[in-house]
């Protein structure tokens, strides 16, 4: 296998179309900095990032174990309250953001272990129902418990220098580009983005990863054949927390603030759902697009719907159609019609078309 | 070797299990010997469907227990009970169906391998465990539908797969729920055959619920009847078959239902 096959684990796109996608979603990430310059392009990149990781790791459980949790958001604020409270604290350093980072990945990773030993032996919607009561009861703990995660006005604090925004990398700007802290945080963000990515790739595509797709088909037969399918589920929802928590304190480092609405809000876990089932279940490429898509929705939509709405002033009705408080509206009907005409998501729907050829 | 060919390789004793106030096995004792294969026989709801899931661990005994190799394994999980070496196929045909025809035979290869766990290695660089499934898919003349997804195979096709399945996990115990159910007259004969050069090993245990006559005159060195959950009849295939039991509890229904047929 070339090193090219090799690094993606052999998970070829499976589509001209979605080639092209995913080679210029990586370009585009890769010289973010310096293709949409400006604090809340790198913002928006940076959220895409998470958002890519967040997504991929929670189609590990959905997409290939064929486990529907709810408790995805509270692994992602594990890690994020990980590095949000040594630093809150004063222990400004990146000992305090790697040790924080391990505390909320092992959190993460003991809590996933106890949810599923506890109740992945009963019925999926029985399981389900359980990580949305402990999902509820974490986002309440962190409101509730002040001193240490600050309740509801969540914590905020100072990075190490090089990530701060005062940082400068070279006293003159590259291509125009100053290259400040925040680019530097960009591309912690990127690199760990990337890493991640590429290790989700290797465990789908691993003997580990093939069990957890014949679990998801017919877990009674992968029982027959002889593996235990509550070890596999249980081991597959760690890891996926693990790599959540790691998300989490990514967005820790960005916002230089963590509260229970960056973090932990159910309305996130709809997000990384959306993501999921836009992108195309059990592929991971299609949870990275459909981050793309609900991320640029967010920050855009308004605005453009803004444009629209200026634009179409002369006319009767259109104008309020398009005002941009109903662009909540707009995200819904784009969901239905994607949903729609794409049932597989987009990756799924693309691969459907490349077999029949 | 000599000791161990008279020790039964698997043995129940007293298995029961109630559904309710129903009695679905009733108190079956009986020892299987490697090298044999046993055909247990018997009408629509006599129990045999449920013995092997006790057997193999799908359902759990209300009393009475399992030996296998001697050893108690009556409250152990399917899994476990797989990797000591029973092998099952499924009378109702159980694959994984998006996956391709290959990768569920893979899967077995790879449970038989023990290397599920690996999760940094690529499924796609075990060649050997591939080539290996591609050796039992070929046993079953499965070949040329390699890479199309199991549930585009047509039913004898299923079936096929099902017991390159089973091959591919090397039990040490085959148990095949009659796998020839619903396949056509000419894809039999690939299905026997394969079972005949299972038995030509001289080691394995094969224990087969077939409803076909000649197929268990054919393959069966030995035949059981269940009847109401009970184990009624058990001995050489002629003289079973011959059996004033089997005449009334087995082939008496079979009569009738052919009359409703």
């Amino acid at each position: 296998m070339r090193f090219g096959a090799r690094l993606i684990s052999g998970d070829k796109p499976g589509h001209p179309v979605l080639s092209v996608l995913l080679i210029a979603l990586l370009v585009a990430l890769a010289g973010a900095p310096f293709f949409f310059p400006g604090t809340r392009s790198l913002a928006v990149a940076s959220q895409i990032c998470i958002f890519i990781v967040l997504a991929a790791s929670y189609d590990i459980m959905l997409g290939y174990t064929g486990i529907v949790s709810f408790a995805h958001t509270m692994f992602f604020g594990m890690g994020a309250y990980g590095v949000a409270i040594p630093l809150a604290n004063g222990w400004v350093g990146w000992d305090a953001i790697l040790l924080g980072t391990v505390g909320g990945v092992l959190l993460a990773v003991v809590v996933a272990i106890g949810i599923g030993l506890l109740s992945l032996r009963v019925q999926a919607i029985f399981f389900s129902m359980v990580t949305l009561a402990v999902a509820s009861f974490a986002q309440l703990l962190a409101t509730q418990l002040r001193g240490i995660t600050g309740g509801e006005d969540g914590l905020t604090f100072s990075v190490p220098r090089v990530l701060s925004p005062a940082f400068r990398l070279l006293a003159q700007p590259l291509f125009g580009v100053r290259l400040d802290g925040r680019v530097m945080t960009y591309y912690l963000i990127f690199a760990v983005t990337l890493v991640l990515f590429l290790l989700m790739l290797r465990i789908a595509n691993s003997p580990f990863g093939s069990v957890l797709k014949a679990i998801r088909e017919n877990g009674f037969r992968a029982e027959a054949l002889g593996y235990r399918t509550v070890v596999y589920r249980t081991l597959a929802g760690a890891l996926s927390a693990a790599i959540a928590a790691v998300a989490g304190a990514l967005m820790a480092l960005l916002l230089r603030y963590n509260g229970p609405d960056t973090t932990l809000s159910f309305s996130i876990m709809v997000d990384i759902l959306l993501m999921v089932v836009i992108g195309g279940m059990g592929t991971l490429y299609g949870p990275a697009l459909g981050a793309v898509v609900i991320v640029l929705a967010q920050y855009y939509l308004q605005p453009a719907m803004q444009a629209l709405s200026d634009a179409t002033a002369g006319l009767p009705l259109l104008p309020a159609i398009f005002h941009p408080d109903r662009w909540l509206l707009w995200l819904g009907v784009l969901f239905v019609l994607i949903v729609y005409f794409f049932p597989a998501g987009i990756v799924g729907s693309l691969r459907g078309r490349a077999r029949k050829g | 070797m000599s000791g161990s060919a008279l020790a039964p390789i698997l043995e129940t004793r007293g298995l029961s299990i109630r559904f309710g106030g129903q009695i679905a096995v009733d108190q079956v004792s009986c020892a299987f010997h490697s090298g044999t294969l046993t055909a247990i026989v018997g009408p629509n709801g006599a129990g045999k469907t449920t013995y092997f899931n006790l057997i193999s661990g799908q359902l759990r005994a209300t009393s009475g227990d399992v030996f296998l190799r001697g050893a108690r394994i009556t409250g152990m999980a399917a899994p476990l009970r797989a990797r000591r070496g029973l092998g099952r196929a499924f009378q109702l045909t159980n694959l994984f169906p998006d996956l391709t025809v290959l990768e569920n035979v893979r899967l077995a290869v790879q449970a038989r391998a023990g290397i599920g766990l690996h999760a940094l290695g690529l499924a796609s660089d075990h060649v050997d465990l591939i080539e290996r499934a591609r050796f039992y898919l070929n046993r079953v003349r499965l070949t040329p539908r390699a890479d199309a997804a199991a549930a585009a195979l047509n039913h004898g096709d299923q079936r096929k797969l099902e017991v390159a399945i089973l091959l591919a996990l090397e039990p040490a115990v085959f148990m095949f729920d009659e796998p020839t159910a619903g396949m056509s007259v000419d894809e039999v004969p690939v299905i026997l055959d394969l079972i005949e050069a299972i038995k030509a090993d001289g080691d394995k245990t094969i224990l087969l619920v077939e409803h076909k006559m000649d197929v268990v005159r054919r393959l069966a060195d030995r035949v059981i009847v269940l009847h109401q959950g009970a184990l009624v009849a058990d001995g050489e295939p002629a003289e079973v078959v011959a059996s004033a039991i089997v005449q009334e509890a087995y082939l008496g229904v079979r009569r009738s239902e052919a009359a409703h047929g």
